[in-house]
């Protein structure tokens, strides 16, 4: 290398760039390749295997015995898959409407030209850099009906009162929705909160100049403007959704019985606890399918945003 | 104009005033009320298990968690970092700590810097296919941990790094690339490409260019990708429970072993403290740099 780069700088010209200027040139790409070969293994190969094992008939261990797309039919005509993919979209549908009906309320709270305003910001949103299963822990002891919230409110008083969320198969999976709502409400203010302050002022003075109340200013002039946050809030939030697995281990473990499993957790189950890998494979597959099915028209969106912003500039 | 009509028309317009005035002092009362009412909910947690960390369990069994504490006992917190019995061992939360440590500091300096070297690579430096490895990496970004399960299984037996800190390294490294090359590479592409031919032009070469130029203005990105990963990775639960076990786990693992007594009876203080211990540092880091901490949750969730 040392004697060809110091060939004569002529016949360097005439036989096109020498070792040192290509590898000059390639520096970038070989610095780079540790992550490209990380990142192809990650996301292809990785996937790949997980499709290939869950067409197989591997149970404890994984094996090659092919059996084609056995392990999904099983899937969906197991009753412990289906209680997971039912709370899944409930939980789904509530945590997502929850958490952004309250961030929306905080975000606008905190618009109104508060005092302290990065202690109230500082406040919501710390839940977020705590663990799930420091939350989970907590609010687990905070459900329990003998020591808990139920607890105090009998000792104030109101001797007949009930909140027993986690002991009961019907209410356990409000527990995690209102769990999951308080962990992640602050998440979706901050994201709010940035749209609204980056909204032109000028068209806020334009609507109350024309009379509008603070009501209406918000409903009509204000949110409509801000509608990229919400799908972005939204799309964020159903991910959450989707991955949903520590809250659950932590507050409920599934239960009572198998009334707050969801598809992580059977995931876990079917490939650790079970030995059957084939469909845990199956069912990780669903939840990368759940996945893409919010991703794929998100991504579509974005697109279509950036070309038509194009077009209008 | 008469001057009775002058003061009619004062006192219409003081009524008027005093009644937006009324209005105003409502809207506040309204607005500062939610405000604490929200906080209220926020808050308590916290300090329930705070208070509980110090309280003696006859006390805490008698008057429930959430109580005026009526002891106060640091003890407790010793014997969850020291003596307290976590599946089996009783030696405290202290080792499940250290290995959160060790696992999360440098997964996340790794993958930090290599996060910074592919953003300005990837931004500065583009090559033919570069935009499609962009690509690829941003779809690791998405890609559910259940999905790489059973090849991480595979690979970490076959390289002898299950059961071990630097198995979660490994795959902690590998699955932050994307999220800190994304950080990275969205902050690089600002800063002008002149300045770069410039340098070029000056006869600066790779290195020099990102030791020179894109170091100097990177701390910003910098603190918002070290704090992302640091907490992400510190809180992270699902590997750490399947790769390993025991006096390997880090700290989350072990507090959802710990909790695992569900409803029966346990040290509700001594496990208040062990969870405080497990969201320590996470939240330490927050209060230290919130600002950074909500600019990357923004540009992590929108972008």
């Amino acid at each position: 290398m040392t004697t060809q780069s110091v060939a004569v700088p002529g016949a360097a010209v005439q036989a096109g760039p020498s070792l040192r200027e290509r590898l000059a040139n390639a520096t970038p790409f070989i610095v780079l390749i540790p992550s490209i070969i990380a990142t192809l293994i990650y996301v292809f190969v990785f996937t790949g295997w997980t499709i290939y094992i869950s067409l197989t008939k591997s149970a404890m261990f994984p094996v090659a015995a092919w059996q084609g797309p056995k392990a999904y039919s099983d899937l969906w005509s197991n009753a412990r898959w289906i209680i997971a993919y039912h709370n899944l979209f409930l939980y789904s549908v509530l945590y997502v409407v929850g958490a952004m009906a309250i961030g929306l309320t905080l975000a606008i709270l905190i618009d109104q030209r508060v005092r302290a305003e990065s202690m109230w910001r500082t406040i919501f949103l710390y839940p977020l850099a705590v663990s799930f299963v420091v939350t989970g822990t907590v609010w687990g002891w905070l459900y329990s009906p003998d020591s808990g919230i139920q607890a105090l409110v009998r000792d104030l008083g109101w001797t007949n009162f009930t909140f027993a969320l986690t002991t009961s198969k019907d209410t356990a999976i409000y527990a995690i929705v209102l769990t999951g709502i308080w962990q992640s409400s602050g998440f979706a203010m901050a994201l709010f909160l940035a749209g609204l302050r980056a909204v032109d002022p000028d068209i806020i003075k334009a609507a109350h100049i024309d009379g509008a109340g603070p009501f209406r200013t918000y409903s009509k002039v204000i949110l409509p403007t801000i509608r990229p946050i919400f799908i972005a809030v939204l799309v964020v939030l159903l991910q959450f959704a989707i991955k949903t697995f520590d809250l659950v281990v932590a507050l409920t473990a599934g239960g009572p019985g198998l009334a707050t499993t969801f598809p992580a957790l059977y995931v876990y189950d079917m490939m650790f606890q079970r030995g059957q890998i084939a469909q845990g494979a199956a069912a990780a597959m669903m939840i990368l399918a759940a996945l893409a099915i919010v991703l794929i028209p998100y991504a579509f969106y974005l697109v279509w945003r950036r070309r038509r912003e194009a077009r209008n500039v | 104009m008469s001057s009775s009509a002058v003061a009619a028309n004062d006192a219409v317009f003081d009524a008027e005033a005093a009644s937006a005035r009324r209005r105003y002092v409502i809207s506040r009362v309204v607005i500062y009320g939610l405000l604490i009412f929200f906080s209220l909910i926020y808050i308590l947690p916290l300090i329930v298990v705070i208070l509980n960390s110090f309280r003696d369990l006859p006390e805490i069994n008698h008057n429930g968690l959430i109580a005026w504490p009526q002891s106060f006992n640091p003890i407790y917190w010793l014997q969850a970092w020291d003596t307290y019995c976590v599946g089996g061992t009783c030696a405290g939360v202290k080792g499940n700590f250290f290995n959160s440590l060790a696992m999360t500091i440098p997964a996340t300096i790794i993958s930090t810097l290599l996060g910074a070297m592919n953003g300005y690579i990837l931004s500065k430096w583009k090559f033919k296919g570069s935009e499609f490895i962009f690509t690829c990496m941003l779809l690791g970004v998405f890609i559910p941990g259940q999905l790489s399960l059973m090849p991480w299984a595979y690979l970490l037996g076959k390289m002898h790094l299950t059961n071990s800190v630097y198995g979660l390294i490994l795959i902690h490294c590998v699955q932050g690339l994307s999220f800190t090359t994304l950080f990275c590479r969205n902050f690089y592409v600002n800063i002008p490409d002149d300045l770069i031919k410039a340098a070029r032009i000056d006869g600066a070469g790779f290195w020099r260019i990102f030791f020179k130029i894109i170091v100097p203005i990177s701390p910003p990105i910098l603190i918002v990708t070290v704090i992302w990963q640091f907490t992400g990775i510190w809180n992270e639960f699902l590997f750490g429970v399947i790769f390993t076990s025991g006096t390997q786990q880090p700290i989350t693992a072990a507090l959802v072993a710990l909790g695992s007594g569900g409803l029966s009876v346990h040290a509700y203080n001594v496990a208040s403290a062990a969870v405080l211990i497990g969201a320590f540092p996470p939240l330490l880091v927050y209060f230290l740099g919130g600002k950074y901490f909500v600019r990357g949750l923004t540009q992590g969730a929108i972008k």
